[in-house]
């Protein structure tokens, strides 16, 4: 594949004014600065407990981000690996009594092998297929969850150990897990790779003629959304030390889905942004909770109508 | 035996009607209509409000009200299929596929939670079902009313077969589902018919919705979730843009489900269900009677 034809597809106009402003390098060291700062600001178990599962939240879209903004697959189902990287961990920390770092590997093998199964078959097919495959096979893993004795059942699995025991401290190492993920998906989005995924994503009958092996771009893109997902699971069930099949619905794929469209597809700032908003705004509007999802639903068609490069788009503007 | 086969013909008729729209909408534009499920819930609930509106009826009754709601009901979801797509659909029809598959997911998430704060979260019980007289055939246990469903659904079946592949409009659908520009050229009002495809596709999962609350007695408003799904399973199966093949893929889900119960419990069903849809994908993913299409550039 020659770099140069990828440039060519104008994509990659030169930045304006504006979008050099939102591609500031300083853009994401002030937004960690943030991050690690708001404890000092307020550090009551409440307040932590939402600013770790917003940063959770945001690991989720910076890997849903690689699958559905770099590469332009439709993910329905994110959230299943998710739950396949809480409930490996989950289970292999309460039954073998192992340290939940321990379980990272393992997790990391089995969410690749969980994104294999299901992207293997699909990705050779038209996107619209991996989007209902994707929502079938969320519904598979929270069915299964719920039905198998291993994982606890309805009820899930309780007395999962805590990564760190002291709640800041917690807080702080999933900040830190969280902008190592973030930083190495927009890096990968950046790489040879990542310039494959885009070219796939803009035209994929151009780029297999140019000679990129659409397939098994589309494969890594599928995998390395899984991993990103899988990990976030592990901070979920350490955060939550109890994981159940009903934190596991369509609606949590949805919500991140929500965060990526929002934020701007491919934008990685844009979308650390939309998870956040869309993690805190339940928070802020208590009252609106029955209109919430109606709101979301009318606002992912508006944004598609009126704005599909999202809030904080990864270009000036999209060429098509 | 015989009970397995008649659970699973009956449960796939219901599949079935749900999937041809979403098999036809396929077939003409290419597009899978995440909302098609909740078209499907919202007949329900309009058939719902519109059985509580006339009020209580006589048993004897219950079948010929029941038939004039379903068709009231068909309009009613016709024309929010249409302004579904005129809204969300018909703006993108350019725009990159995924574009149009994260509208199609919003719409389906507007209609659920608009349904729930009109209708509230807790589910609805059906004013009207169907006294049944069970009897025997065969072995199998069936009831009236199921046979009178059934036989609905075989009639609205067998009639969009007829339109699709006798009538004028039928044969402007499959000429925009070959070829829309092409279409547009020999002189088909593209628009309008794709708007007629979307009203007869939306009209079906309504009369689904209706059968499906009258039949069960219970609706919520997630109730099309899980059946758009399987309707698109069905779809698959069958070979999705292909009519007949989209009925069979109805019943052969059905029948797949009933013995899949049978076997390995009902907790497994839907997982079993959706097993058959990514074996499916692997193994022949045109599905049974449906064609290898090349991708145009």
């Amino acid at each position: 594949m020659s770099t140069t034809k990828v440039r060519r597809l104008g994509t990659d106009k030169p930045p304006t004014r504006a979008s050099r402003l939102m591609r500031n390098k300083w853009a994401g060291t002030a937004g960690l600065l943030i991050a690690l700062l708001a404890p000092f600001v307020d550090a009551t178990p409440y307040a932590l407990s939402i600013m770790t599962s917003a940063a959770i939240a945001v690991m989720l879209a910076a890997g849903l981000n690689i699958v559905v903004g770099y590469c332009g697959l439709l993910d329905l189902g994110y959230v299943a690996f998710f739950a396949v990287g809480a409930y490996t961990s989950g289970v292999l920390a309460t039954r073998f009594d192992l340290p939940l770092l321990a379980t990272v590997p393992i997790v990391i093998v089995v969410t690749v092998i969980a994104g294999i199964i299901i992207g293997a078959p699909t990705l050779r097919l038209r996107s619209d297929y991996l989007a209902i495959v994707t929502l079938g096979f969320g519904e598979i893993i929270r069915i299964t969850a719920n039905n198998l004795d291993v994982t606890g059942g309805p009820s899930g699995i309780y007395g999962i150990p805590h990564l760190v025991e002291n709640k800041v401290l917690f807080y702080y190492v999933t900040v830190v897990v969280v902008s190592l993920a973030v930083l190495g998906a927009a890096r990968l989005g950046r790489s040879r790779l990542g310039r494959a995924w885009r070219f796939v994503r803009e035209d994929e009958d151009a780029a297999e003629a140019m000679g990129v092996h659409t397939y098994r771009v589309k494969l890594a893109a599928y995998i390395a959304g899984a991993v990103w997902g899988g990990l976030a699971g592990v901070l979920f069930a350490s955060q939550l030390s109890a994981i159940s099949p009903g934190s596991f619905t369509f609606l949590q794929s949805a919500l991140v889905l929500m965060a990526v469209v929002l934020g701007g597809m491919g934008s990685m700032p844009g979308v650390v942004i939309g998870a956040v908003v869309i993690s805190l705004l339940p928070e802020v509007l208590r009252g609106l909770a029955d209109y919430r999802f109606l709101l979301f639903g009318i606002l992912l068609i508006i944004v598609m109508l009126l704005r599909p490069q999202g809030l904080w788009p990864a270009r000036s503007k999209e060429v098509s | 035996m015989t009970q397995l086969v008649w659970n699973g013909l009956f449960v796939g008729s219901f599949y079935a009607l749900v999937a041809l729209g979403y098999s036809m909408v396929y077939g003409i534009i290419k597009l899978l209509n995440f909302a098609h499920g909740d078209l499907y819930m919202l007949g329900a609930f309009v058939g719902f409000a519109i059985l509580g509106a006339v009020g209580g009826v006589s048993p004897s009754m219950a079948l010929p009200l029941l038939l004039v709601v379903l068709l009231a009901t068909m309009v009613v979801t016709g024309l929010a299929g249409v302004a579904l797509e005129r809204i969300a659909y018909r703006p993108l029809r350019r725009a990159p596929r995924l574009s149009l598959l994260i509208t199609a997911v919003g719409a389906s998430f507007a209609l659920e939670y608009g349904m729930r704060a009109v209708a509230g979260a807790d589910p609805q019980v059906y004013p009207v079902r169907l006294g049944g007289t069970a009897m025997e055939v065969l072995g199998a246990r069936l009831t009236l009313q199921q046979l009178v469903l059934m036989g609905v659904a075989v009639v609205l079946m067998i009639a969009l077969n007829l339109l699709v592949t006798r009538t004028r409009e039928g044969r402007a659908m499959r000429a925009i589902a070959l070829d829309p520009r092409t279409s547009a050229l020999m002189g088909i009002n593209v628009n309008s018919v794709i708007s007629r495809t979307f009203f007869v596709g939306s009209a079906l999962a309504g009369a689904a919705g209706v059968m499906a609350g009258a039949y069960y007695g219970k609706i919520d408003f997630m109730m099309g979730f899980l059946i758009g799904l399987k309707a698109f399973t069905a779809a698959v199966i069958g070979g999705i843009g292909n009519i007949p093949g989209t009925m069979l893929g109805g019943l052969l889900l059905g029948l797949l489900e009933s013995f899949g119960t049978y076997w390995l419990g009902g907790e497994w069903r839907d997982v079993f269900a959706f097993g058959v849809l990514i074996l499916f994908l692997t193994v022949r993913p045109t599905g049974l009677l449906g064609e290898r299409v090349t991708e145009r550039v």
